[in-house]
C-alpha cells in the first residue's frame, strides 16, 4: 500500500515542480545591476547601539519625513571629515539623521561621538556588517537620503561640500 | 570550412546513435554474445564528436568569425590559451564538450565491462544513447555551435574577462567529467534494476565509476571555488550562490551513493538507496544544467538567455526523471523482509550518514529552488544567503561529525564498545582544547565550542588511525581525515578572519585596532588586451609586520568590462587578501582588506579528500 502511494505522490510533486520551472522560464531575465535609486528601502530589524532590544525599520522610517541614513565607524578616518556636515544637518528640523554603526566596538563608537558630537536621532548597531550589505553599501562612510521609504540619493564615501548643498536643496 | 566539417561530423555522430540502438535491439534478443559492432560504432561516434569538437577549437584558434559562436565569444587580441579555453567558455561549446565526454565515457564503459553480462551492457548502452540523442538534438536544434554569419565580421565580441583565467579554463572540463560520469551510473543503475542485477557484483563494478565521477566532481568544485576566491573578490570560498549549490547537490548525492555502494558490495544491503541515489545524482546534475543554462538563475554561468533552450532541457530532464521512476517502481525488487540492523554496527552508521546527507541535500535544494518558486507564485524576489544555510546546517554538523568519527570504528553486523577507552579520552582532549581556544574570543561560546570540539574529535580519531591501522583502509582514512581538516579550517577561518572595508583616496591612511593601511600610489599599465590600474598599499599589523599589497583593476578592451584582481599573499597559516574597486564619479576607491587564516588548508584538505578517492580507485583496480 505504502509503495503504491509513493509513486503517485512523487508524480504529482514532479508535475508541480515542472510547472513551477516552466512558469519560471517565462519571467526569467538576466540580472541587470540596478542603481539603488528610487528603490524601496530594505526592511530589517536591528539592535540599537548599546541597547538589547530590537527595532524594526517600520518604526524608524515614517512617511513624509526626510531621513539621512549614514553608515559610519569610529575607526573610519573619512567619517571624521563628513561629521561636521552631519552635525549641521542635525540642527535642521527638516531632516532626521539615522546612523548605522558599522563593525565597531561600542566603547570606541561612544568616544567618537563624545569627541565630535552626536548628530544621530537613532543609531543602529551593525556588528557583522550584514545590515549594510542589505543596503547595498560598498563600505564606510556611505549615506542615503530617504523619503517615503524610497532612496532618493546615495553618497558613496564622505559627504562633500557639494553633496551637502545638494541634499539641502532636496529637502527644502 | 572547419564549421562545415564540425557540423557534418556532429550529424554523423547522431546517425551513429540510431545505428547503435538498431544493433543493440537486434543483439539483445538474438545472440548469446555481445555484438562487437556496437563497440565499434560507439567508438566511431566518439570519433565524430571529437572531430566536431576539434574543428570548433580550430575555429577559435584561427578566429574564424564566420562562425557565430566564435564571433560572440572570441577576439583576435585574446591570448591563444584563452582562445582555446573560450571554446567551452560559452553555452554551445560547453554543450559540445558535454557531449564529447558522454560519448567518451560510454565507449570506456563498454570497453571496461567485458566481464559483465551481455544484457546489462547493452541496456546500459541503450539508456546512455537515449541521453546522448537528447543532447545531440538539443545541440543541433537550439544551440548549434557551427552557425554561419554572413557577411563575415572583422572582429569578435570577446570573452567575458572574468572567465579569462587558468583555473576557470580547466574548471568546466573537470566538472563535466564528474557530471557526465554520473550519467553512466544512472544508465547502469537503471539497466541493473530492469535486469534484476542489483548485486554485489554490480556494486563492485559500478563503484569504479562512482569513484571516478566523485573525484572529478570534487576537483571541479574545488577549482570553481578557488577561482571565485581570487577572481570575484568577495574574499570567501563559498557563498551559497545558487550556481555553487547546483554543483554541491550532486556531490552530496554522489558522496552518499559512494557509501551505499560500499555497503551493497559487502553486505547486499541498502540496494534501494543505491538505485535512488544513482538516479538522483544524475538528475541533480541535469537540473543543475537546466537551472544554470536556462537563465532562471542569474550568474556568470548564464551564457545566454533563451527560453527555448530552457524549455528543451526542462522537458528532456523530466522525461528522464519519469522514465527512471517508471523503471524503478515497476522493476525494482524491494528486499522482501527487512533485515534488522543492529543499532551499533557499521551498516547503521552508514545509514545515519545517509540520512544526514539527505538532510543537507534537502536544505541546499530548498534554498536553491524556493526563491524561484516564490517568484513564480507570488512575484516576490528574495535571495537566500548564508544565514539560512548556517542556521539549518551547522547544528546538524555536530552529530554528523561525531557519527563520522565513531562510525568507521564499528564492525559490520554487530559491534560493542570494548577497548574503546581512547574514544572517550580523545573526546575530553578535544573538548578541553576547544574551550582553550574559544574562551578568550568574542563569539558565542557554546555553539563554537561544540562545533570545534566535534571537528577536533574527528581530526584526532582519524589521525590516530594512521598510526594504528597503517595502510589498512587508507583511502577511507585519508578522505575522512581530509574532511575533518576541512571543517576545522573552515571553522577557524570563520572565527579568526578579520576584515575591513572602506573607501580611500590616494594618500589616505585607514587605521583601526588591528592594522593601518596606507594608500601609497597608483599605476596605470597598458597590457595586451586590457589596461591595468594597480594600487600600492602598505599594511602595517599590530605587531609591526609590514606588507605591501598590489590590488589591481583591469579594464578589458573587448568586451569593455572592468574586473578587480585581488592581491593575495598566501602563506602556510594565513592569507592576506586585498581588493580594490572603482567607485563611479568619485576619486575614492573601495578597499577591502581581509586576513583569512587557514585558507590554504581549505584547499589542501579538499585535495586530500580527493586523494583518498584516488587511492581507493587505484587499489580496487589492482585487486
Amino acid at each position: 500500500m505504502k509503495v503504491k502511494f509513493l509513486p503517485f505522490f512523487l508524480v504529482i510533486l514532479l508535475i508541480f515542480v515542472f510547472f513551477g520551472f516552466y512558469k519560471g522560464l517565462q519571467n526569467s531575465n538576466i540580472y541587470t545591476p540596478e542603481v539603488n535609486l528610487k528603490k524601496n528601502i530594505p526592511s530589517f530589524t536591528a539592535k540599537l547601539l548599546g541597547v538589547k532590544n530590537e527595532i524594526s525599520s517600520k518604526e524608524i522610517f515614517k512617511d513624509d519625513v526626510y531621513y539621512l541614513l549614514n553608515i559610519w565607524a569610529s575607526w573610519c578616518v573619512p567619517c571624521r571629515d563628513e561629521h561636521k556636515f552631519l552635525m549641521d544637518f542635525s540642527k535642521s528640523e527638516k531632516i532626521e539623521i539615522i546612523g548605522i554603526n558599522y563593525k565597531d566596538k561600542i566603547k570606541n563608537a561612544r568616544n567618537f561621538l563624545n569627541e565630535l558630537g552626536n548628530p544621530y536621532e537613532i543609531i543602529i548597531s551593525d556588528l557583522d556588517g550584514t545590515l549594510s550589505i542589505e543596503w547595498g553599501a560598498y563600505g564606510v562612510p556611505e549615506s542615503y537620503l530617504i523619503y517615503n521609504q524610497k532612496i532618493l540619493k546615495k553618497v558613496v564615501g564622505p559627504i562633500s561640500l557639494n553633496n551637502f548643498f545638494e541634499i539641502k536643496d532636496l529637502v527644502k | 570550412m572547419t564549421s562545415t566539417i564540425g557540423f557534418y561530423s556532429l550529424t554523423f555522430g547522431l546517425v551513429c546513435s540510431f545505428l547503435i540502438i538498431f544493433f543493440s535491439v537486434k543483439n539483445f534478443n538474438n545472440s548469446q554474445f555481445f555484438d562487437n559492432k556496437i563497440l565499434s560504432i560507439t567508438f566511431l561516434q566518439f570519433f565524430f564528436v571529437t572531430i566536431s569538437f576539434f574543428s570548433l577549437i580550430l575555429a577559435f584558434v584561427y578566429s574564424d568569425f564566420s562562425n557565430e559562436t566564435v564571433f560572440n565569444h572570441s577576439h583576435t587580441t585574446k591570448p591563444l590559451f584563452y582562445k582555446i579555453s573560450g571554446t567551452w567558455g560559452n553555452h554551445e561549446g560547453s554543450l559540445l564538450l558535454w557531449l564529447l565526454v558522454l560519448t567518451f565515457f560510454i565507449f570506456v564503459f563498454l570497453l571496461k565491462s567485458q566481464k559483465q553480462k551481455k544484457e546489462y551492457r547493452i541496456l546500459t548502452s541503450l539508456i546512455q544513447q537515449v541521453i546522448i540523442i537528447g543532447f545531440f538534438f538539443f545541440l543541433i536544434k537550439t544551440s548549434n555551435p557551427f552557425n554561419y554569419i554572413f557577411p563575415v565580421p572583422a572582429q569578435g565580441l570577446g570573452l567575458n574577462p572574468i572567465l579569462q583565467d587558468p583555473a576557470l579554463a580547466i574548471h568546466p572540463p573537470i566538472l563535466y567529467l564528474g557530471y557526465v560520469g554520473s550519467s553512466i551510473i544512472f544508465s547502469s543503475a537503471l539497466a541493473a534494476t530492469t535486469l534484476n542485477y542489483v548485486s554485489k557484483d554490480w556494486a563492485k563494478h559500478i563503484k569504479q565509476w562512482v569513484l571516478v565521477s566523485w573525484i572529478f566532481l570534487t576537483l571541479g568544485i574545488l577549482l570553481g571555488s578557488i577561482w571565485a576566491y581570487y577572481e570575484l573578490g568577495w574574499g570567501g570560498f563559498w557563498f551559497w550562490d545558487p550556481v555553487e549549490n547546483v554543483s554541491l547537490m550532486p556531490w552530496l548525492a554522489l558522496t552518499t551513493l559512494l557509501h551505499c555502494i560500499l555497503v551493497l558490495e559487502k553486505k547486499l544491503l541498502l540496494s534501494s538507496w543505491a538505485i535512488i541515489l544513482s538516479i538522483a545524482t544524475f538528475t541533480l546534475s541535469m537540473s543543475g544544467t537546466f537551472l544554470v543554462r536556462s537563465g532562471i538563475l542569474n550568474s556568470v554561468h548564464t551564457f545566454a538567455n533563451d527560453p527555448e533552450r530552457g524549455l528543451y532541457i526542462l522537458i528532456f530532464l523530466f522525461c528522464l526523471i519519469f522514465l527512471s521512476l517508471f523503471i524503478f517502481f515497476f522493476f525494482f525488487k524491494f528486499e522482501k523482509k527487512k533485515k534488522n540492523l543492529f543499532w551499533l554496527s557499521k551498516e547503521t552508521a552508514i545509514l545515519i550518514n545517509n540520512w544526514f546527507m539527505m538532510y543537507f541535500l534537502s536544505v541546499v535544494l530548498i534554498g536553491t529552488i524556493y526563491p524561484i518558486f516564490l517568484e513564480v507564485f507570488s512575484s516576490e524576489k528574495i535571495s537566500i544567503g548564508p544565514p539560512f544555510y548556517n542556521k539549518l546546517i551547522i547544528p546538524f554538523l555536530v552529530p554528523f561529525l561525531l557519527a563520522m568519527a565513531i562510525g568507521p570504528k564499528l564492525k559490520w553486523i554487530k559491534s560493542n564498545f570494548e577497548n574503546k577507552k581512547h574514544l572517550i579520552l580523545f573526546f575530553i582532549i578535544s573538548l578541553l582544547l576547544s574551550i582553550l581556544i574559544i574562551r578568550n574570543l568574542d563569539i558565542s561560546f557554546l555553539l563554537n565550542t561544540v562545533l570545534v570540539t566535534s571537528a577536533f574529535y574527528l581530526f584526532f580519531i582519524t589521525s590516530r588511525d594512521f598510526f594504528v591501522k597503517g595502510f589498512k583502509r587508507l583511502s577511507q582514512n585519508i578522505a575522512h581525515f581530509g574532511f575533518s581538516l576541512l571543517i576545522l579550517s573552515i571553522l577557524f577561518n570563520n572565527i579568526f578572519s578579520t576584515e575591513v572595508i572602506s573607501n580611500l583616496k590616494l594618500g589616505e591612511t585607514l587605521e583601526n585596532e588591528n592594522f593601518k593601511i596606507k594608500f601609497e600610489n597608483i599605476k596605470e599599465i597598458n597590457e595586451y588586451n586590457y589596461k591595468s590600474i594597480k594600487g600600492k598599499f602598505t599594511v602595517q599589523d599590530l605587531n609591526g609586520s609590514n606588507e605591501i599589497m598590489y590590488p589591481e583593476l583591469r579594464i578589458y578592451n573587448q568586451p569593455n568590462i572592468v574586473t578587480s584582481e585581488a592581491d593575495i599573499k598566501t602563506n602556510l597559516l594565513t592569507d592576506k587578501f586585498m581588493t580594490m574597486n572603482y567607485i563611479q564619479n568619485q576619486d575614492y576607491f573601495n578597499i577591502r582588506y581581509q586576513v583569512k587564516p587557514f585558507m590554504l588548508w581549505i584547499w589542501l584538505s579538499v585535495l586530500l579528500i580527493c586523494f583518498g578517492g584516488v587511492i581507493s580507485f587505484i587499489k580496487k583496480y589492482e585487486g
